[in-house]
């Protein structure tokens, strides 16, 4: 324990002086991080009620989650619209970001204020927006109108990360390919872009994982065949705990977590 | 000075202004680079929420009324719908800031190496659906949930107690999911705050707790209210989390929407409340960059 006597901080305090503020600061880490993988061990029980730790082991639940064509499609339903909304949502974010950030034009600040109402507006008010004017033009319940009102949701989230990229990013580069005779959007392809290539990464799988957990909007403007996985265990939640949810639960979790830590991984990898 | 009298400098001067055309041109193509994502806006918000706009201001008939902003003065349902929504929110930021400030001190004293391995215990939670988390809390609070068997067997309290479908439950849930969005700016603030302050007030004979709170804290400031801001304007129009945990006992206003809708599918009514509930966010943001450069703490400037 002789850590706890080495000075810990600029004024004079030791590593034992401190000791208060690693516990409670570990107390608040173990609050936030159990009740997020909780489900993990309970999914793997074999009763039908949830039990923590299991008496008996097994994957029924998984087995139950795997045979239900409700189920299955639904999951297929969110990685499709996580993945379009991705394609879309990642594209548009970067090109308004980069636009922006390099015009220096008078309105880019207000423009670039507009371009993040999405994350301003109250979800709820989108997604009943969405469902009353999706309801005139004949979108609720198709893909086609959840990725939309997904790709609104998360282009600003690729607009945030990507101009944090460029501000790291000395555009001097960019003028002196143009310099020597290249088009802008060949200095852009050739110089900037592998540049910030591993923040375009993060910011796609960012923009996945936005709409694979986005709950509210697919609640009101999915359905039918094309509901979510979300959706369905919303409307699971409200009325019974079935340890079926537990399973989808820990393969949410499982889904969220390799994607964070590859972005974390890419992310950490560009800088 | 006569500029036009000397050829040479009337030939720059058309120069300068073939420049600034080109200038011009340039910056507007690269603007239009922005217009896929503007219009995506304003087709998915601008215009819905405008078309709803309209509705909370129309009555049956087509004609102009202030009928459903009437209701929400005269009925007492909504004054408690309001007021369940404000005691949310501020209790939710309250809770979140007593928790997340003594966290976000931690990492940010932290060398960078691990303070990245710890910040994995928000940003874990913070990535994970809170859909998810929202079903566990629910596990966790049961009657006969692991709770209620810890403290029974722990000898804290002898018979279950009810802790979810009602207003603790609802807390519980909303502070552990705001709480990411309150350590991240605060963070983010703190680690901005320069160490040679920190020695300065020590060098002065400052003791560790006086540098703290006479110089440490009071920087720190501007990254909580960010982060309050933030999670006190979310909890506003939170959705989820209460109508699961709250077990229909908690009714906010968000709640209170989808309920109309459901059962009325009264546009009207539902659209002003969100027309409300929209003011009441704009309104609590403008006053926060009033009072201090919000944008500049929450995205860096630009």
């Amino acid at each position: 324990m002789k850590w706890l006597k080495k000075p810990a901080s600029d004024t004079q305090l030791t590593h034992g002086d401190r000791l208060w503020l690693y516990i409670v600061a570990a107390i608040i880490m173990l609050l936030l991080v159990i009740p997020t993988f909780i489900v993990l061990p309970m999914s793997f029980s074999d009763s039908q009620y949830l039990e923590f730790p299991p008496e008996v082991w097994s994957t029924r639940w998984y087995a139950v989650y795997f045979e239900s064509s409700k189920w299955m499609r639904a999951t297929v339903t969110s990685f499709q619209v996580g993945i379009l909304t991705m394609l879309l949502a990642t594209p548009l974010g970067t090109m308004a970001a980069y636009a922006l950030f390099v015009s220096g034009h008078r309105a880019a600040r207000a423009i670039f204020a507009f371009l993040i109402t999405p994350m301003i507006v109250p979800v709820i008010l989108i997604a009943i927006g969405a469902f009353y004017a999706y309801g005139r033009v004949g979108l609720n319940n198709t893909i086609t109108g959840i990725v939309l009102a997904h790709t609104v949701l998360a282009s600003p989230l690729v607009m945030i990360v990507i101009t944090s990229a460029l501000r790291n990013y000395d555009l001097n580069q960019e003028r002196v390919a143009r310099s020597l005779g290249a088009t802008r959007l060949k200095a852009f392809f050739v110089i900037t872009l592998p540049q910030i290539k591993f923040s375009i990464v993060t910011a796609a799988l960012l923009s996945f994982l936005t709409s694979f957990d986005e709950v509210i909007i697919a609640i009101f403007v999915s359905g039918g065949l094309n509901a979510t996985l979300t959706k369905h265990m919303f409307a699971a939640l409200r009325d019974f705990i079935d340890p079926t949810i537990a399973a989808i639960s820990t393969i949410m979790i499982l889904v969220s977590t390799t994607l964070l830590l590859a972005a974390q991984f890419i992310g950490g990898k560009g800088k | 000075m006569n500029v036009s009298a000397d050829p040479d400098s009337r030939n720059e001067g058309l120069n300068e202004k073939t420049l600034r055309v080109q200038g011009v041109r340039e910056q507007r193509m690269l603007l239009s680079l922005a217009l896929p994502a503007l219009l995506a806006i304003v087709a998915i918000i601008v215009i819905p929420v405008g078309w709803l706009f309209y509705l909370s201001f129309v009555d049956g008939n087509g004609q102009f009324s202030l009928a459903n902003y009437q209701k929400m003065i005269e009925y007492k349902s909504y004054a408690r719908v309001f007021l369940t929504t404000f005691q949310v929110s501020i209790l939710t930021t309250v809770i979140c800031i007593l928790f997340g400030y003594p966290l976000a001190y931690f990492l940010a004293m932290l060398p960078q190496r691990l303070a990245g391995i710890f910040m994995l215990a928000v940003l874990l939670p913070f990535w994970t659906s809170l859909l998810v988390r929202t079903y566990a809390w629910l596990v966790l609070l049961q009657r006969n949930g692991i709770l209620n068997d810890f403290a029974i067997s722990a000898g804290i309290w002898e018979t279950p107690v009810k802790l979810v479908h009602n207003m603790t439950g609802t807390l519980i849930g909303m502070a552990h999911i705001m709480l990411p969005f309150l350590v991240l700016p605060l963070y983010g603030s703190m680690k901005k705050i320069e160490r040679d302050m920190m020695h300065a007030a020590a060098n002065l004979g400052a003791s560790p707790v006086q540098s703290f709170w006479r110089v440490y804290f009071p920087l720190s400031l501007s990254g909580m209210v960010a982060g309050s801001l933030i999670v006190f304007v979310l909890c506003l129009g939170f959705y989820v989390t209460p109508a699961v945990l709250g077990g229909g006992r908690v009714v906010m206003v968000a709640t209170q929407i989808t309920a109309i809708l459901e059962n009325q599918y009264d546009w009207g009514a539902a659209s002003a409340l969100g027309v409300v509930l929209l003011v009441a966010t704009l309104l609590v943001l403008f006053a926060a960059t009033r009072l201090l450069k919000l944008d500049a703490a929450l995205f860096g400037k630009h």
